[in-house]
């Protein structure tokens, strides 16, 4: 029984990690309709960037805002001058700039910061085990920076005019244009945004996972089987599915269908997701009329 | 399809009848004798290129010193980025344009598997090449082949023979990286532990997509172990050492030596996260006071002065280098003039108890006709906190 709580509360820290990258992409996808295959790479290149901070001697959280403030502008830059040529390209034509911009960050990073594994510092690092050894410190502040954001996001979409604005932008660009919203401008924001978040996620996942190149590749499908699984144009579905992926991970892997299959599992949620219900548990179902 | 195999085998074995009959001599002038080689000199696994130089170092001393057998040795080493398809496409150029007599210390499980068919088919001899993977001892299907360090099988026949020396009744929990390389601790143990495997220990696998492995290192403190043998990579390594230790189990703790970096794992896991923990050693550390007037590690200071004189001394790539080129060395003096394919190949399975510079002492490096495992002896070692401390004596791997 122990084993079980233990495995749920490890299901639940993992999860977390899977809804922040969720939350990411989300966001892109909220913004400008796309899933961005580079977000990890990116968020894992923020995050070399504070850990050259915080070695550069800048206290935790001066590092974390300034990160922030570089990664959006990464986000913003990478969209002006890589995907606004593509404005009116195909989805492949597209998927093609991700997968190259996927390639060019993860190599300019084993070039730059080198392959080897770096421990990256927690801010909520706590020397005592809490709850027996359960949880760590650092799972519950980054659980809970996570909720944060994620609240951040639902006011900015929800009451903000820029939120409102962006949200139009991605939903129908010639109607905004009309209106008088810069539809050019809010996609970079979206961007930005995104670059933002995957920021924030990279440094909460790299104290748990260890710094490298690679830290995100397993990560993103999980996260996408998360994103998904809640809803690809929900951020609180994306969360919640982040976290149920992680649990569902953690709990089959242990007693279903063992450790061999858990990448599987992500794959099969995927797969029953886009074959039931495509648009997640708490998407919004769109209906065109053909 | 079984009988298109067949046909295909009986054939290839048709074209080889008439090679066998005489020794075949390629790579050989009366002056040269030419070594092929890849590394990867690029790519993620780039910091093993120092292997390759400090292989080209230690011929370039050989040359200086006369060659061997009246010739100079032409090391031809290319790039293969650690990626098979590469290595393929190098091998192709080393054996078929460059014409080279041998292989030689070839770097990578995945490289090496991707060309080892190629060099069988064509009875070129692969030798002493620069991984642990355990199927370099399969002499009887793959004779052109053979390793140098100790395999990870025969590591964890070497944990599990001390193990159960410590605790008898020992329940033990092995956590493996699901691929050739994991597997090769679990027969290692099984070896050891026989018909009594099963009951003793429970496994646990990871993949290397697995973002964490805390929820194995969880499932396997719930089995009851006393014992923990983790056969992982650095980053899953370090995942493990600091999980254990933050879920407050206690087992005795052994490490697959490959994760004993102290940069690349024991520090970021937290240095002091890992005291207790077991590993094993083959090989002198060259930044251990210990061996500062150790003849052989005089004389590879002084080689490395000389020959590579902008080199890390601290990096150990320089001596696995050292080590296995001696070994190369003693092969071909030991050829007397006689280059063939087949010679060379006798020679290296013709070995005994032959001494390298900088293997421990005790270690010593044997080959027979039916045994392609060159090292089979290692010593443990134990994590103060600070660095890797040995004990005890040296232990052979399981007769198997």
């Amino acid at each position: 029984m122990q084993g079980l709580a233990h495995q749920l509360i490890a299901g639940i820290a993992t999860g977390g990690i899977y809804a922040s990258v969720a939350l990411a992409l989300v966001m892109i996808y909220q913004s400008t309709h796309h899933l961005n295959f580079a977000q990890g790479e990116m968020a894992t290149f923020s995050t070399y960037i504070a850990l050259t901070l915080i070695q550069a001697g800048l206290p935790y959280w001066v590092a974390f805002a300034a990160t922030l403030v570089i990664s959006f502008g990464i986000g913003v830059f990478t969209e002006r001058i890589l995907l606004r040529p593509m404005h009116n390209a195909s989805v492949l034509a597209n998927v093609g700039v991700f997968i190259g911009l996927l390639l060019v960050f993860r190599n300019a990073m084993g070039w730059m910061f080198e392959y080897t594994i770096k421990s990256f510092p927690s801010p909520f690092e706590s020397d005592t085990p809490l709850l027996g050894g359960l949880v760590s410190g650092h799972e519950l502040g980054s659980t809970a920076v996570t909720l944060v954001v994620l609240g951040l996001v639902f006011v900015f979409f929800r009451y903000t005019k820029l939120g409102l604005a962006m949200r139009a932008a991605a939903f129908n660009a010639s109607s905004s244009k009309l209106v008088g919203i810069r539809v050019g401008w809010m996609l970079a924001l979206g961007w930005g945004l995104a670059a933002t978040i995957g920021a924030i996620a990279g440094m909460m996942i790299a104290p748990v996972v260890f710094l490298e190149p690679n830290m995100m590749l397993g990560i993103l499908l999980y996260a996408f089987a998360g994103a998904l699984l809640g809803g690809i144009d929900n951020p609180g579905g994306a969360v919640i599915g982040g976290f149920a992926v992680g649990v569902i991970e953690n709990l089959g892997g242990a007693y279903l269908v063992g450790t061999e299959l858990k990448l599987t599992l992500a794959l099969v949620i995927i797969i029953c997701v886009l074959l039931v219900k495509p648009s997640g548990l708490f998407g919004r179902v769109v209906q065109s009329r053909v | 399809m079984m009988q298109r195999r067949t046909l295909l085998a009986s054939s290839a074995a048709l074209l080889a009848v008439p090679r066998l009959g005489h020794a075949v001599t390629v790579g050989v002038t009366a002056t040269e004798l030419k070594i092929g080689n890849f590394m990867p000199y690029s790519g993620p696994a780039s910091a093993y290129g120092v292997i390759g130089r400090g292989d080209a170092a230690f011929f370039k001393m050989v040359n200086d010193q006369g060659g061997v057998g009246g010739r100079q040795i032409n090391f031809i080493s290319y790039d293969d980025g650690y990626s098979p398809p590469r290595a393929v496409e190098q091998t192709r150029r080393l054996v078929e344009q460059d014409h080279v007599a041998l292989l030689f210390h070839t770097l990578g499980t995945p490289s090496n598997s991707a060309i080892v068919r190629y060099t069988n088919q064509r009875r070129v001899p692969h030798l002493f090449l620069a991984t642990g993977a355990d199927k370099w001892g399969n002499y009887q299907d793959t004779p052109w082949t053979i390793g140098w360090q100790p395999s990870y099988r025969t590591e964890a026949q070497i944990y599990a023979k001390y193990m159960l020396e410590q605790k008898p009744n020992a329940k033990i929990a092995l956590l493996y990286q699901n691929d050739d390389f994991g597997k090769d601790y679990v027969t290692g143990v099984k070896d050891v532990l026989g018909s009594r495997f099963d009951g003793m220990v429970t496994t646990a696998s990871y993949e290397v997509t697995d973002p964490t492995v805390d929820s194995q290192v969880v499932s396997l403190r719930g089995s009851g172990a006393d014992v923990m043998v983790t056969a992982a990579t650095p980053k899953f390594a370090a995942q493990t050492i600091r999980k254990i230790h933050d879920i407050g189990w206690h087992p005795m703790h052994f490490l697959s030596n490959v994760s004993i970096s102290i940069a690349a794992v024991m520090r970021p896991a937290g240095p002091e996260r890992g005291i207790g923990i077991i590993t094993s050693a083959y090989q002198k550390d060259i930044t251990d006071a210990t061996w500062a007037n150790d003849p052989g590690m005089r004389s590879w200071r002084e080689w490395m002065r000389k020959y590579l004189p902008e080199g890390d001394i601290t990096d150990s790539g320089y001596a696995t280098a050292f080590n296995a080129s001696t070994t190369m060395l003693q092969v071909l003096k030991q050829c007397e003039g006689d280059f063939s394919r087949e010679n060379i190949m006798r020679q290296v399975a013709n070995l005994h108890d032959l001494e390298v510079p900088l293997l421990l002492p005790g270690i010593k490096v044997n080959t027979s006709p039916t045994n392609f495992h060159p090292i089979r002896q290692m010593q443990l070692q134990k994590w103060s906190g600070e660095h890797w401390e040995r004990f005890g004596d040296v232990i052979e791997g399981a007769n198997v």
